[in-house]
């Protein structure tokens, strides 16, 4: 049983989270005609903001209701206000995303009554625009809870209540914040291979894939119609990825009663397996040649990447379900978890994951723990961890500012865990230590008296 | 909070500004941050500014009491170098958490977290950041801060700018007030001399100011304290011995410049390396105000020399650029022109200006601008997305040189664009300084990717499916191929 290890530092080294409304916007940026806005100070934005662009290379969308002072004593309702209608007439979205911060949730107003007034007294100027509320306070939760609180508020807010007539190839999709823009496209052409028609929400996969649009868009330019996100109750089923997602399922099953098939990881052949004969029985069609391929490659894969991973010792910090992905399929690959390192204690997921311990904490302690691991495993951040432990650092997750390409990287399913072997394999055969006759000296580790000890001229 | 409001207002009232100086006793006190439209408002908040301004002192535990945001989303982001020590790229939150508020535990977890900060890392000073709850919970930095220092023998150092009180640039100037109250002139050095300078507002950022040091050196000044780029903190504390000051950020540490010269007597000037003609002038006029505080005029001589020797060769190295830049169009969207020089210099090899931002320019500024500038027409307060894509997008300019916020307008229509504020990869700083900057615009300008990215896909262009496709050996031929291709010039964009 793994022992969940709560943070007793009062300093956070070289955090490891990012805050609660960066997910929460991650997921509207996840929407097509999106603006996420911060109702926060400006740097709450413009913090979150630089760290997207970093990330995604990318221009992102992302609004600020410019507390001041003053305005956060008094209270921020009218900011708000002025924020929506301001953004409403200058960029016309199809969906207003607030986040709430830490600075708001701490005067501790009634959001949810101040957007209905807004909506009410303004329901001629905001029509055609859904304006969603994610309470996300930056002192608890992090990118994992923002994202699914976001997705949890827009089924709540938008999506069309009671039972409805079913369409039968039709299959909503609720995929977790750590699944790539190629994890996306590639779960929607698994899908489809089946002759059923997804419905991804959100689908970072059409706004945060670095296209180069022919006309300059101030909202996002792609991603989830909100109009489906209306109709999720006509799917046939839901599927859910990662833990962390099981409650916008969970509502969504309540509000229109779709049932819900929960993945907590899509990495691994036996995760994959399970998810393509899902796909099957719901479609009752075979499963497709191509993907049979598919899998044979990742049997292949295995064969030829196990070398390197036996025995290895692993450190990740990640967040939970991201956490719980990678540890397993580390731990399927035949490589130990020797240090896990996650962001908050809030997820049921954390009991699950191969580990003797989860520590709740930092980069710090990843870099505590990690000594004398054979990799470290988390975002750029853990380049600092790495070069000082001298130790390889395989970057996943958010943010990766230091490396191209990390959204067009797949993760999931037959091909996603063909790639992770081939890469952590890659890692590792670059940073191959050559042997020498000390790190081999079978008395290296033996105590012993100094005149016995080995002396350089005996080497001679 | 009352303390905090009257140095604001202090800063707000700065003398030694520019802008300042313009205005009539009421608009001063009305500060010079204006207010912020919600839902269209950008640019970072005060504490963003206090923290770029210390941050870069390198041997200083950076403590920041906040919840997780304001550091988490935000460290180790900026691209200003170190010399030796390191500490201050590891990041230091106390991560307020739900319960530390509800508690009222702010102050107990800081005191604590400075604690091990001190056990953990021994640095030599810690700074200590408010930010916008743990100020509205009533934390009280400063006390923690002292009662701290007390305890530990250390000098914790309290930097109060939270976000909310306003915008960046009046965090850099709480910064500098943090400073003046608590660490320069703490600290005497035993080493005072009269060659002694202190460089304000250089960040060291890609190690530029590496390029520059060195033309000190051969004059034989010494850079007692750069400040904030690769400082030390004794440095810093014992800034207070230099005796000539050059500020080259003016707007963020203006009031450091003008209150150290009020309370130590350390004349200033400011002036930039940015540029040939301006980096000649720096060194000119550090010699001159150092002889003026009484080293021996025969520096004066020596500076010239070395001003001669080293603008010749910078100009010599910059016209083999002239033959592949004469003729290209840039466009400025820098919020104001920061050094003429650079404009100067540009327009020396044959570059035209076609536009620029006049948002934070004085009207001294604009005039200036108005006699460089083609067409009056590009001179903009500031220009909405859109409109900048769209004019890109028309090929009205060859490159665009600006700041990382406005990057992907450039990129996704398709032109060449070039970093020119604090998160850029390359130094620009001094005379090899300006050299890589024309060096960088035209490895950008000619890159072979811009033809590529133009073309449409052969199948939307009937007539270009038959020809060859374009050859990339000779480049005539490729212009000419592309001519065929695309019925314009290889410059132009291709649209069939």
């Amino acid at each position: 049983m793994v022992r969940i290890l709560p943070q007793t530092k009062a300093t956070a080294v070289n955090p490891l989270k990012s805050s609660q409304p960066l997910g929460a916007a991650l997921a509207f940026l996840g929407i097509g005609g999106a603006m996420p806005l911060f109702h926060g100070s400006q740097g709450c934005t413009s913090f979150a903001l630089v760290l997207f662009v970093r990330h995604f290379k990318e221009a992102i969308p992302l609004q600020t209701t410019a507390m001041d002072e003053v305005a956060t004593i008094l209270g921020g309702a009218d900011h708000l206000e002025e924020a929506i209608l301001n953004l409403k007439s200058r960029t016309k979205p199809k969906l207003i995303g607030v986040c709430t911060t830490a600075l708001t949730e701490t005067r501790g107003e009634d959001f949810a009554g101040d957007l209905a007034n807004i909506r009410q007294k303004r329901a001629e100027e905001l029509a055609g625009t859904e304006v969603v509320l994610a309470n996300t306070p930056d002192f608890e939760g992090a990118i994992e809870e923002g994202w699914a609180k976001a997705v949890t508020a827009m089924i709540g807010r938008i999506t069309r209540p009671g039972e409805q007539a079913r369409q039968s190839k039709k299959i909503a999709i609720l995929p977790g914040w750590n699944l790539t823009v190629a994890d996306i496209e590639h779960l929607r052409d698994m899908v489809e291979s089946f002759g059923l028609e997804p419905v991804i929400v959100p689908d970072v996969s059409g706004s945060l894939d670095g296209t180069v649009p022919d006309r300059w868009v101030t909202t996002t330019y792609g991603g989830t119609n909100v109009e489906d996100i209306r109709e999720l109750g006509t799917a046939v089923r839901c599927i859910v990825i990662g833990e962390h997602m099981r409650r916008p399922a969970e509502l969504l099953h309540r509000l229109t009663g779709v049932p819900y098939a929960m993945f907590q990881s899509l990495a691994g052949l036996k995760a994959a397996d399970r998810f393509v004969s899902l796909l099957s029985a719901i479609s009752g069609a075979p499963v497709p040649a191509e993907v049979r391929r598919r899998r044979a490659q990742l049997q292949d894969a295995l064969l030829d990447g196990h070398f390197h991973f036996g025995g290895k010792k692993i450190a990740i910090a990640a967040e939970p379900d991201q956490l719980y992905q990678l540890a397993t399929f580390f731990v399927g690959m035949g490589s130990e978890i020797a240090a896990a390192v996650t962001t908050t204690n809030m997820s049921k997921i954390l009991e699950k994951v191969p580990a003797d311990s989860v520590q709740i904490g930092d980069l710090g302690d990843l870099e505590a723990l990690g000594a004398g691991a054979d990799l470290l495993v988390t975002h750029s951040h853990g380049r600092q961890a790495a070069q000082h432990l001298g130790i390889p650092l395989m970057r996943v997750g958010f943010p990766i500012f230091d490396r191209l390409g990390s959204q067009h990287k797949l993760t999931v399913l037959y091909q996603g865990t063909r790639d992770l072997i081939f890469e952590v394999a890659n890692i590792f055969q670059a940073n191959r230590h050559a042997p020498t006759p000390e790190a081999l000296d079978p008395f290296r580790h033996r105590e012993m008296p100094d005149e016995l000890s080995s002396s350089p001229l005996a080497r001679l | 909070m009352s303390s905090l409001n009257a140095k604001i207002q202090d800063v707000f009232n700065e003398p030694a500004c520019e802008n300042n100086r313009g205005k009539d006793a009421k608009a001063r006190k009305k500060g010079c941050s204006k207010p912020l439209t919600p839902g269209a408002a950008a640019g970072g908040c005060a504490f963003d500014g206090a923290k770029i301004v210390l941050q870069p002192i390198t041997d200083v535990a950076h403590l920041v009491h906040a919840p997780l945001a304001c550091e988490g989303n935000s460290w180790d982001n900026r691209g200003t170098a170190s010399s030796g020590p390191t500490l201050w790229r590891t990041s230091f939150t106390t991560d307020v958490t739900e319960l530390d508020v509800m508690m009222g535990q702010g102050e107990r977890k800081l005191f604590k977290a400075i604690r091990e900060i001190k056990e953990a890392y021994a640095p030599p000073a810690i700074f200590v950041y408010s930010t916008c709850v743990t100020a509205l919970i009533g934390d009280d930095i400063e006390a923690v801060c002292k009662r701290a220092a007390e305890k530990f023998d250390l000098p914790v150092v309290p930097v109060n700018a939270p976000g909310f009180v306003g915008s960046k640039n009046l965090g850099n100037k709480l910064a500098g007030e943090a400073l003046l109250d608590h660490v320069i002139g703490t600290a005497e050095p035993d080493d005072a001399g009269p060659y002694d300078i202190n460089i304000l507002g250089e960040f060291n950022l890609s190690g530029e100011f590496w390029l520059v040091k060195p033309l000190f050196d051969r004059l034989g000044i010494r850079v007692r304290a750069s400040i904030p780029g690769d400082a030390r903190y004794l440095d810093v504390a014992s800034a207070h011995r230099a005796r000539a000051t050059m500020i080259v950020c003016s707007t963020a540490l203006i009031n450091l410049a003008r209150k150290m010269e009020q309370r130590w007597d350390i004349p200033f000037f400011e002036g930039s390396f940015y540029g040939i003609t301006d980096t000649s002038e720096a060194l000119r006029q550090i010699s001159r105000l150092l002889v003026k505080k009484g080293a021996d005029p025969e520096i004066l001589g020596r500076t010239e020399a070395l001003i001669a020797e080293e603008e010749a060769i910078a100009w010599k190295k910059l016209a083999a650029y002239r033959p592949r830049l004469e003729g290209k169009r840039v466009l400025l969207n820098t919020g104001g022109v920061k050094s003429w020089s650079v404009v100067h210099a540009l327009m020396e090899i044959g570059i035209e200006i076609v536009g620029t931002s006049v948002k934070k320019s004085t009207p001294e500024d604009k005039e200036r601008i108005k006699k460089i500038l083609k067409d009056e027409n590009h001179m903009f307060e500031a220009m909405a997305p859109r409109e900048l894509y769209a004019m890109l997008s028309k090929h009205e300019a060859d490159i665009m040189l600006s700041g990382g916020r406005t990057q992907f307008i450039a990129l996704k229509a398709k032109v060449p664009w070039l970093d020119i504020n604090q998160e850029r990869h390359q130094p620009y700083a001094g005379y090899d300084g300006m050299v890589e900057l024309v060096r960088q615009i035209d490895l950008a300008i000619h890159n072979p990717i811009w033809r590529q990215v133009r073309e449409p896909p052969p199948w939307e262009c009937r007539t270009a499916v038959e020809d060859e496709p374009p050859s990339s050996k000779s480049k005539t031929a490729t212009v000419q191929g592309f001519k065929k291709f695309a019925g314009t010039t290889a410059d132009d964009f291709g649209e069939c």
